[in-house]
């Protein structure tokens, strides 16, 4: 399985935490410059998928490709949007060093930027709107503000593949609107692949090209039509699910019992 | 009369710089890191190991310096499995100097030695120990210098530095090690007891009043030196014991920070 034309490609895989079966038989490419949603109740195994196309997981079975190679060896062309920690280190330090931290982080050497580095951090900061942000400390910014920073040390380097994990947890409505049309515009800007999870699929309507869904232990991707429907998602889960429309927006919810 | 009429004040001067030089640097670290406990804890370990050494009949620095660097290692080992493990940890502590204690018992023409292990005596530094305090100060911060970038990322964005590849455990192994050495330097100066004085005290000051990275290390490495010149001149003229003199400089300059940085976020407020 050589698709070195796919932002990434998942073939057969199988991902076990602790000797327990997270997800398997899971198979699916992501094209350049799509934007794809992942999407799953918690604990579905979003995070664990994110983590063996980082190549931080070993997959139990099958393969993964990133642009044609290994995770590891596609590192720099990766940018990785964590789940925002609830206790992060270094409250007291600007915007601009906290972004700047992950500028070639991991070479070795005092954390003296060259002009380059310089250079990538005001625009990673300008692309994310965050050049107001920069002089002041990350603890006075909000959920939303230190989510654009995130963003910002993601697009560092030139990433051709975003994966983003749950950027969109505890945002209100109206900031979630802004996460995902700056993430949209990125991409469009930049022809980036995205895998953006999120447990609720309302927000990325009308943004994502297809949608991944992680479920039951398996997945299924297409088109929204296609996989947020009754019988696909019943399917999944292996119990049954409905599918409720109300105006623009959709629900998920477990179906009566027959 | 001045007092760098005497060798002992001369020497205290240079081993007090030396050592703030180091605590201000791997302080800022282990601040931002939110580690300020390990290098407590480390103190307390390295008490164990001065006395053990006093004992076999080598000298306590090295029991010092082996013990905390080697206690560093281990906690940059266990890592996580150390978080939420207060008790336990406190268990071990108490027993290490307990066991400290034990080792004097059986040494007791070396009576003396226990203060000076607990609360510093910066003006019995030697020749000697001037110069194994600046080899091993260079052997900090030349182990800093290689570290800091990677460390400072791993730090402050863990999950996306493994994403890049980073060994985080590794990198809290070597960091721990450096303070372990630098609480062995530390407690040369200040004591076991009162590393924390050097070695928190003036980064976590500086990290009050400024958010640049280079702004915070420059101002944490001026504290601790004012707290050491400080300290030791007023102890020269007062008498008083130079420890005190340094815990109350850092505890001072610390309030002082605190209060600046609250009136400055006031001010945002009302700019706002």
């Amino acid at each position: 399985m050589m698709q070195a034309d796919k932002a990434a490609a998942c073939h057969g895989l199988r991902i076990e935490l602790g000797g327990r079966v997270v997800l398997e038989h899971v198979s699916f490419a992501i094209e350049q410059g799509e934007f794809v949603g992942l999407l799953g109740p918690n604990g579905a195994g979003k995070t664990s998928l994110l983590r063996v196309m980082l190549g931080l997981l070993a997959p139990a079975a099958g393969q993964v490709e990133i642009l044609g190679g290994s995770p590891a060896a596609r590192r720099s062309a990766i940018g990785y949007v964590p789940q925002i920690r609830t206790n992060p280190a270094g409250l007291s330090l600007s915007a601009r060093d906290f972004v700047a931290a992950a500028a070639g982080g991991s070479r070795w050497g005092l954390p003296i930027l060259s002009k380059s580095d310089r250079a990538d951090v005001e625009q990673a900061l300008d692309l994310v709107g965050g050049a107001a942000l920069a002089d002041r400390p990350l603890g006075s910014l909000s959920g939303g503000e230190r989510q654009r920073l995130l963003l910002a040390q993601a697009l560092l380097g030139r990433p051709r593949l975003l994966l983003l994990d749950e950027p969109l947890v505890n945002l209100d409505p109206h900031r979630q609107r802004d996460v995902v049309e700056l993430v949209q515009k990125l991409q469009r800007q930049y022809k980036l692949a995205v895998l953006f999870s999120a447990h609720d699929l309302n927000p990325l309507l009308g943004a994502m090209d297809r949608v991944l869904y992680l479920g039951g232990g398996q997945a299924v991707i297409g088109n929204v039509g296609e996989v947020i429907n009754g019988p696909v998602l019943t399917r999944l889960y292996g119990s049954p699910i409905e599918v409720m429309h109300a105006g623009a927006r959709i629900f998920v919810v477990p179906g009566a019992q027959p | 009369m001045s007092m760098f009429q005497y060798d002992f004040m001369d020497n205290a001067f240079a081993a007090a710089s030396i050592v703030a030089l180091v605590a201000g640097l791997v302080g800022y670290f282990l601040v931002l890191r939110a580690q300020t406990f390990a290098g407590h804890a480390l103190a307390h370990v390295g008490f164990t190991g001065a006395t053990g050494a006093v004992l076999i009949g080598v000298s306590p620095l090295w029991g010092l310096v082996s013990v905390t660097i080697a206690g560093g290692i281990l906690m940059g080992f266990l890592g996580e499995k150390l978080a939420h493990r207060d008790v336990a940890i406190g268990i071990v502590l108490s027993m290490s100097l307990g066991l400290g204690l034990l080792f004097l018992h059986f040494f007791t023409a070396y009576a003396t030695q226990v203060t000076a292990l607990l609360f510093g005596n910066v003006l019995g530094v030697d020749l000697p120990t001037l110069r194994a305090l600046a080899v091993l100060g260079l052997v900090s911060m030349a182990g800093l210098a290689v570290i800091s970038r990677p460390l400072l990322f791993a730090s402050l964005q863990p999950e996306l530095a493994e994403a890049k590849g980073l060994r985080l455990r590794l990198l809290s192994v070597l960091f721990l090690a450096i303070v372990g050495l630098a609480t062995a330097e530390c407690a040369q100066i200040v004591g076991v007891l009162l590393v924390f004085t050097l070695m928190v005290g003036p980064a976590a000051a500086a990290q009050k009043i400024t958010s640049r990275l280079f702004a915070g290390l420059t101002l944490a490495v001026l504290f601790a030196l004012i707290e050491a010149w400080l300290g030791l001149t007023l102890a020269f003229y007062s008498n008083w014991p130079s420890s005190f003199w340094i815990t109350a400089l850092s505890s001072l300059i610390y309030v002082l920070c605190l209060l600046a940085a609250s009136g400055r976020t006031r001010q945002h407020a009302v700019g706002a």
